[in-house]
């Protein structure tokens, strides 16, 4: 499992993956996010999850950076215990949520992924 | 081009309603078409805004049913689903099916029926919406919700305090609604006292699951008098889409559907939000008001917040928000809420609000789907 942010031919870099660019661009590039560092922009604790979900369920969305431009990604947290501005990095997990719990197809996509935890 | 007018509008009882879908949506096709003084044959057009009636209840065909069910065969129909925005949505169709001058009489009927579902149930079927990525998270709209409002209070320094007052103002503007879920105020303290749903956000932060169905007659401007001399112009409109993953906007606390449709819609309507009287704001969740009330360019970016802490929009303030209640308080059966939006704009322009009743010549409406990734923005004035 990868998780790799994708350079268009606008210069653009985005995640996840799409056939085109917001701005239209063709992907040209893969970039691997899972050694590097992120940013917490900010954070939620969900406690009514849907079907197939970890209750309660700690998500933010995190800020990379790559070729100086900011890169954010939604992900799941390891834990509730985090703050703005704090360091995170990605950590695999084999299944983010149980597949065929929820309404959605499980052979449709993929259920495994990455997980963000704190650096201190 | 012909103006369109809207002659007729109905909503039913929003709640926990023993109906199905079909009972519901023939429930405010019927009342629609008294109010309008109109019989069924005389329809061309039939929209029918719903988002998952077959993911909800296993009914689909819907406006097909419900043509039969209200003796209005052949009309044209089509279902419009655009997520929470279905409403808004079926609300341009059925503005374009008349401005285009195919058809001369055009009605709109919006419902869902939910409440049969657990809120787990009925959480999955909404984030449904959601891209793979973010779906396999776990995300749902209260998730995006509360991860924008915390946001949006370290951003802006804004008092979490704030957010709760927008569900006290909608609430204490539900009482004087006859077809609100919840007719009855909240006090803060409740709000913020109340559970935690998605952290900074309470229970009271979020609308209720709810049945309901609304329905809006449409005619040319030019004929509308044949019908009635009360009636309401739908006077600019504008739809915009937002990106499908949320994470990948430039700012979280601009929405940019709400931006590029409200900018179509004053266009057409040849308005600014200075010419706006009352506004009817998605309120899914309370920081959806902020949004919006900034995105529709009443307030600066970040500032949102102080004009409901100064009463801007309570309604008896300078811009009334949400006299029906919002979604907040009235409910929020998807692909009714919109046209719901748009029955308590064509109340207020034509001062029949009741106890709900401002000062209004002109009023607005913002219907978002999922977290702002459709978006319908609707002006109606007063017939001239």
């Amino acid at each position: 499992m990868s998780m790799n942010a994708i350079k268009y031919d606008d210069g653009t870099i985005s995640y996840p993956a799409h056939p085109r660019g917001l701005e239209g661009g063709e992907p040209v590039e893969e970039i691997d996010l899972t050694e590097r560092v992120a940013e917490v922009v900010t954070w939620t604790t969900s406690t009514a999850t849907p079907p197939g979900v970890r209750q309660p369920n700690h998500l933010a969305i995190v800020e990379f950076e790559v070729e100086g431009q900011p890169v954010r990604v939604l992900g799941q947290l390891t834990t509730g215990e985090v703050e703005i501005g704090d360091e995170v990095r990605p950590t695999y997990v084999e299944e983010l949520r149980e597949p065929g719990a929820g309404m959605r197809e499980p052979e449709s996509q993929d259920w495994d992924g990455y997980r963000f935890e704190p650096t201190q | 081009m012909d103006r369109v007018a809207i002659i007729g509008a109905s909503m039913t009882q929003f709640g926990k309603r023993e109906g199905w879908l079909r009972d519901l949506l023939v429930e405010a096709a019927l009342d629609c078409l008294d109010d309008g003084g109109i019989e069924p044959g005389e329809i061309e057009h039939l929209y029918v805004s719903n988002m998952a009636s077959g993911e909800f209840e296993g009914q689909t065909g819907v406006p097909n049913m419900l043509a039969h069910d209200i003796g209005a065969v052949p009309a044209y129909t089509q279902r419009v689903d655009q997520t929470s925005s279905s409403g808004g949505a079926g609300t341009y169709a059925a503005w374009q099916s008349v401005a285009s001058g195919v058809s001369d009489l055009t009605m709109l009927v919006g419902g869902e029926k939910m409440t049969h579902r657990s809120t787990a149930e009925a959480t999955d079927v909404i984030a449904s919406i959601t891209h793979p990525y973010e779906y396999k998270q776990g995300v749902t709209l209260p998730s995006f919700a509360g991860l924008t409002a915390r946001h949006y209070l370290d951003k802006y320094d804004a008092p979490r305090e704030s957010l709760g007052k927008v569900a006290v103002k909608n609430h204490k503007n539900g009482v004087d609604n006859p077809h609100a879920q919840f007719q009855k105020e909240v006090s803060l303290e409740e709000v913020l006292e109340s559970p935690i749903v998605a952290d900074p956000l309470r229970l009271y932060d979020f609308c209720p699951i709810t049945d309901g169905s609304g329905a809006l007659l449409m005619c040319p401007e030019s004929v509308a008098e044949q019908y009635t001399d009360d009636y309401a112009v739908i006077a600019g409109v504008g739809g915009a889409t937002d990106t499908h993953v949320v994470h990948e906007r430039e700012d979280p606390t601009v929405m940019g559907g709400v931006v590029e449709s409200g900018k179509t819609a004053y266009e057409m309507a040849d308005m600014g939000p200075e010419n706006i009287d009352v506004a009817e704001l998605h309120d899914m969740f309370t920081i959806l008001e902020f949004l919006q009330s900034e995105d529709l360019g009443f307030f600066e970016k970040g500032e949102g917040w102080k004009a409901v802490e100064e009463g801007v929009t309570d309604r008896d303030g300078d811009l009334p928000v949400n006299t029906s209640g919002g979604l907040k308080s009235k409910g929020h059966p998807l692909g009714a809420s919109g046209v719901a939006q748009i029955y308590e704009l064509y109340q207020q322009v034509r001062g029949e609000a009741g106890p709900r009743q401002v000062d209004a010549e002109t009023g607005i409406a913002c219907n978002v789907g999922g977290f702002g990734n459709c978006v319908i923005t609707t002006i109606l004035e007063a017939a001239r």
